[in-house]
Order: structure tokens, then sequence, then C-alpha cells
């Protein structure tokens, strides 16, 4: 390592002002932080709020979604050797197929539906950290601040909420949405109101909703029709659900059909246990979320409708299907588009809970409603801070005169 | 007026033409006032209505102009914006029975917006600003240049709303779509009257880049991060 330290050392004089690479010099001060503890000093007096730094948060989030990514990688294989074994495929067709002749198709096989996984999930990742680092970096040179973390996260969770069969080209186009309007238009890292990776995939939604909704495309084998749990649920309620041959256990383990890594309830709550047991995610959105969901869908339950067989999906169903707990856990959670204030974090989780069920539940239109539900109150959380605020200063003042 | 009073006007064009070049880039209604935004939205999705929104609005905000200024004299102070609301109105009827006369099926597309152009705050905004201060000439020439100004940008925008929406311009092929056996996939987006908001921001990012007299100073400023240079 002291020899990273001597090489880093002697190359700084290269990157401050006056050196060489000047320009550059943001590049170096990600390496170099990323690496070793800056050498910083504040000029004024200091006021710390936290021993974790944002690196650090980010760098957490980031770890937290491995379990998610590992169940992505198997799942996405998984399915789309089932998905070849009933439609009687030798192989496949394109440069993947090249690869995955060594493997084999067997749905059974865990190496083989992990390398299959993996040749659908690393390019699009590949593709989303590329073309979404080269954005950053670039705002980064021209505005002169330091190159984020923060992108870690975004492209990590961007790449895990695009459905497999995804081309590659609109997954450039969407970080790049999602990046420079999502984000460095409103002055980069920390300074935007909506969370960049969902920004980014609701362009991608809107703009080419042929390859983001719909049966065939969660499936990673051309052809191939298969309707998610979620949109079963909105043909013909649970019975539908049940009828294809999904319980509640393989929807909450995460076997069957969706965005890559959003079918694993159980993945995403390992991600969750850490990021609250690390303190980098407020428990309190969590939870309003959590209560958001129930009490609503247990409203409809009551309700009841002969016409709408979503009103009588249990809340417990709710959890596992779709992209909600994804959503809950690390879309919903971001520290920089939630609401800042304590009683805030509960007003905007439950706000989320409540948007999600009812866009799923009495929506036409759209069959999962959880991003539109935290983009929705995203661009509420300052208002619901604001008033959190001046309850709170009109109360103290009220004790005090 | 007399023909003397005109001919004096017509003379000093050099003083007119700031009147009517100002509005383009320099004091454009659209990206520096930001006036007028709803039309712009909702109909920029095809070339053809964009135009035709764009040839109605110019020929009104110039005619209301012109009208306004000749009896800008005569108006009482209390009940000008009534005036001003009949005159606009009156020209709005017109250019609306025109449309329906020669376009019917554009005019049924544009549907309440050219209706609309009478709460249209360019119109009145150059009525107000302008028209009543000056004579009749050089305030048809500011609404004239108010209304160019306005379909400019509306003209950028459907241009590229159209183009990449759906691959054509004046719906004419120009991007062979997939559905048609071509290569270009049409993004759904710019189709929705959201993208125009998009597309404006980033015009007027663009031309506050190069036209630095346009930002606006900003109301407090962050202080630097460390690493940061200020």
């Amino acid at each position: 390592m002291s020899k990273v330290r001597a090489f880093l050392d002697r190359i700084h004089p290269l990157f401050v002002k006056g050196g060489r690479y000047e320009k550059l010099y943001p590049l170096y001060e990600m390496v170099d932080t990323f690496l070793y503890w800056p050498a910083d000093v504040a000029p004024n007096p200091v006021h710390v709020r936290d021993a974790l730094d944002l690196k650090r948060v980010m760098v957490y989030v980031w770890l937290a979604t491995f379990p998610a990514i590992f169940v992505a990688l198997y799942n996405t294989g998984y399915q789309a050797n089932q998905a070849m074994q009933a439609l009687g495929m030798e192989t496949i067709p394109n440069w993947r197929g090249a690869v995955m002749d060594w493997f084999g198709y067997n749905p059974a096989n865990p190496i083989s539906c992990l390398m299959h996984g993996a040749l659908y999930f690393f390019p699009v990742y590949i593709v989303t950290f590329v073309v979404g680092g080269l954005w950053e970096a670039l705002f980064a040179l021209v505005r002169k601040h330091e190159i984020n973390e923060g992108f870690f996260v975004t492209s990590i969770l961007f790449a895990l909420s695009l459905p497999p069969s995804i081309p590659l080209w609109q997954v450039a186009l969407g970080i790049s949405f999602g990046v420079v309007l999502g984000k460095e238009v409103y002055g980069g890292t920390g300074k935007n109101f909506l969370n960049p990776a969902l920004t980014g995939r609701a362009f991608l939604f809107f703009a080419y909703p042929a390859y983001m909704t719909g049966d065939t495309i969660w499936t990673a084998v051309d052809g191939y029709s298969a309707a998610t749990p979620l949109a079963l649920g909105a043909e013909g309620g649970l019975a539908a659900i049940q009828m294809a041959g999904y319980s509640w256990g393989q929807t909450f383990f995460g076997f069957m059909p969706g965005s890559m890594g959003e079918t694993s309830t159980l993945a995403i709550l390992l991600g969750a246990i850490f990021l609250l047991y690390t303190g980098v995610a407020s428990y309190r959105i969590m939870a309003g979320v959590l209560i958001g969901v129930i009490a609503t869908s247990v409203l409809f339950n009551l309700i009841g409708s002969a016409t709408n067989p979503m009103f009588s999906l249990p809340w417990y169903w709710h959890l596992t299907i779709g992209s909600l707990a994804f959503a809950t856990v690390f879309m919903a959670t971001d520290p920089v588009s939630a609401a800042m204030t304590d009683a805030g974090r509960w007003i905007f989780g439950i706000l989320i809970g409540v948007m999600t069920i009812l866009i799923r539940v009495v929506n036409p239109a759209f069959p999962e409603g959880a991003m539109l539900a935290v983009l929705f109150a995203n661009i509420f959380a300052p208002l619901i801070d604001y008033f959190v605020i001046q309850a709170n200063i009109r109360r103290r003042a009220k004790r005090n005169v | 007026m007399s023909d003397e009073a005109l001919e004096t006007e017509e003379f000093e064009f050099a003083k007119i033409k700031p009147v009517l070049v100002d509005p383009l880039i320099d004091n454009n209604p659209i990206i520096l006032q930001v006036l007028g935004i709803c039309s712009a939205l909702a109909v920029t999705s095809q070339m053809i209505t964009a135009l035709i929104m764009s040839i109605a609005l110019t020929s009104v905000v110039a005619g209301s102009n012109a009208a306004i200024a000749l009896v800008r004299n005569h108006t009482p102070a209390s009940i000008r914006i009534i005036v001003q609301m009949t005159i606009i109105a009156s020209l709005v009827i017109v250019v609306d029975q025109i449309l329906k006369a020669v376009a019917y099926d554009i005019s049924k597309q544009l549907s309440v917006f050219v209706g609309l152009i009478i709460t249209n705050c360019i119109v009145m905004g150059r009525a107000e600003a302008y028209a009543m201060q000056n004579p009749p000439l050089p305030s048809f020439f500011d609404g004239l240049g108010n209304g160019l100004g306005y379909s400019l940008i509306l003209m950028t925008v459907a241009v590229i709303r159209e183009l990449f929406g759906s691959g054509s311009l004046f719906g004419v092929e120009i991007l062979p779509l997939v559905k048609n056996g071509g290569w270009y996939e049409p993004n759904g987006l710019l189709l929705l009257p959201p993208s125009a908001f998009f597309i404006i921001g980033l015009l007027i990012w663009a031309v506050r880049t190069f036209k630095p007299k346009q930002r606006e100073v900003p109301e407090f400023k962050i202080l630097p991060a460390h690493g940061e240079v200020a």
C-alpha cells in the first residue's frame, strides 16, 4: 500500500494548480480519497454531524445491493433456461450462445443459471457504469468539483431495476437522462430533488414502453411470453397468480420473471438489514412505506370490488410481487431526494406506500406503482420538510412565550 | 394617421430593426421571459400544428399590437384591459374562423389552443408593455418580432419532437421506423407534452451558456466543499 501512496504523492504536483494535468484534478482526487483518508483540515470552526462521510455511505449502499445482484444473476439465468427448455431451444443464436454452450442450459444447474444471468446483467451494468461515469466525469471536470461515489449507487440501482431483455442503447440513453437531467442540471450530488436512477428508469418507461412493460420482456429469451405475478394479479387477482403456479414463498425468494434485481424480497431484506444496522438508511422511511402499504391494501380488501380483482390482494402479497420491496429499501431511502426531517420521513414513507397501492389497484394504465410513487414523493419531500419545520418552530415559540 | 407620419416612421427603419430582431434571441418571449409555455407544450408534437399555431399567434399579436396602438390615446386607463381583450378576441375569432375554413383538420388538432391565444401572456404582455406607449407601426413590428421569436422556439421544439418522436418532419418519414422495416425506434416520451419542458429547459441552458447576459443573479451561493475550487 505504501507504494501506492508514494506513487500518488509523486504524481500529485501534476494535478494541482499550475500542474500539467490541472484540469484532471477531480479524477486524481477521486482515486486518492477512495483509497486513503483525505488530508484536508477544516479552516473554519467545525461542526461534525456524523463520523460517516458521503463516500462510506455510498459504498455501504453499494455493498447492500450484493445479495440482490446475486439473485439477479441466478434468477435471470434460471428464468431464461426454463423458458428455453419450455420452447425446446438448444442454443442462443448470438454471442451469448458461444459462451453458454460451454455451461449448458439446464435450469437445475446453478452454475449454468448464474452464467446465463451474468451474460445479461453485466453488459447492462457495464454500459450503465461507463456511460453514466463519463457524464459524471465530464461535469466534474467542467464544474471543477470532485467525482462522487453517489454514482456507484445510482448505476447499480439503475441496472438492477431494468428488465433483462433491455437493448443496451436504451440503457445508455436512460442513464444519460438520469445523470444529466435527474442530477447534474441541478448542480450535482446533494442538490438533486429526484432519485437519478429512478429518473432514468422513468424516462425509459415513458419513452420506450414496449421495452419496459408487457409480458414478453421479463425473460431474456426472444419470443417467450411470461407475465409477472403483478400483471397476473391485475388480470385475475390472487387466484390468477396461484393458478400460474406461484406460491408466496416463491415470490418471496424471487423465482419469478421481473426486473433483474427486484424479484427477490429475501435478498432485498438482507440488504435492508445491513443498511439499517450501519445506520445508512432511515428505518422511518421503510416503516412508513410498510404502514402505507398495509393500511391501504387492508382498506381495499375491506371495500372489495366485483370488477377489480386487485382489491382483494392481501398486503403480504403486495410486498413480494413487483418492485415494491426494492423501491422501499433502495430507492425511497436515498438520503438526498427523501425527506430530511424525522417526522417528515414517516410522512414521506407513508405517502409512497399509499400511492403505490393506489396506482397498482385503481389505476388501469400502469401495472406497477412503486417507481412513480417514489418520484411523486420525491417532489413532495421539500414541502413535507417545510411544514414539519414550521410546525416545530410554532410549537417551540408557544412553549417559550 | 397621415401618410407623412407613416413615411417618417418607415424612414427610421434603423430604429425599428431592434424592435423586430431583439425578441428573436436576446429578449425571446419563451426562453427569456418564459411566457406562452402552455401552447408551446401542447402543439409541438408535430411540425405542421406548430407552424399553423406560430402563424396564428404571430398574426394576432402583430395585428392586436397595431390596433391597440391606434386607439391608445383614446383608451381610458381604467378600462384599457377590457378594450385590449376585445380587440385581441376579435382577431383570434377571425383567425380561428379562417383556419376552420381553409384547414379544418389542423384546426381540429389545435382544438382549444387557437382560442386560447386570447389568454396568451405574450399577446397581453406586448399590448400592455409596448403598444400602449408606442405608435402603430413600431407596435406592429414589435408584435411581429415577438411572434417570430415565439415561432422560432416552437419550430425548434417541434423539429426535435417530431423527428425523434415519430421519425418524420412535416409527416414525411426521415428516420425509417422499426415498425415499417427501418432501424429507428421512436421515442414515445417526445410525443408527451412534458418532453417540451425538457427541451425548452435545455434550450434555455444552451442560450444562457452562449449569452451570459441572460443569466439571472443566483439568490444564494452554497459554500464550497473541501477540495472544491471556489
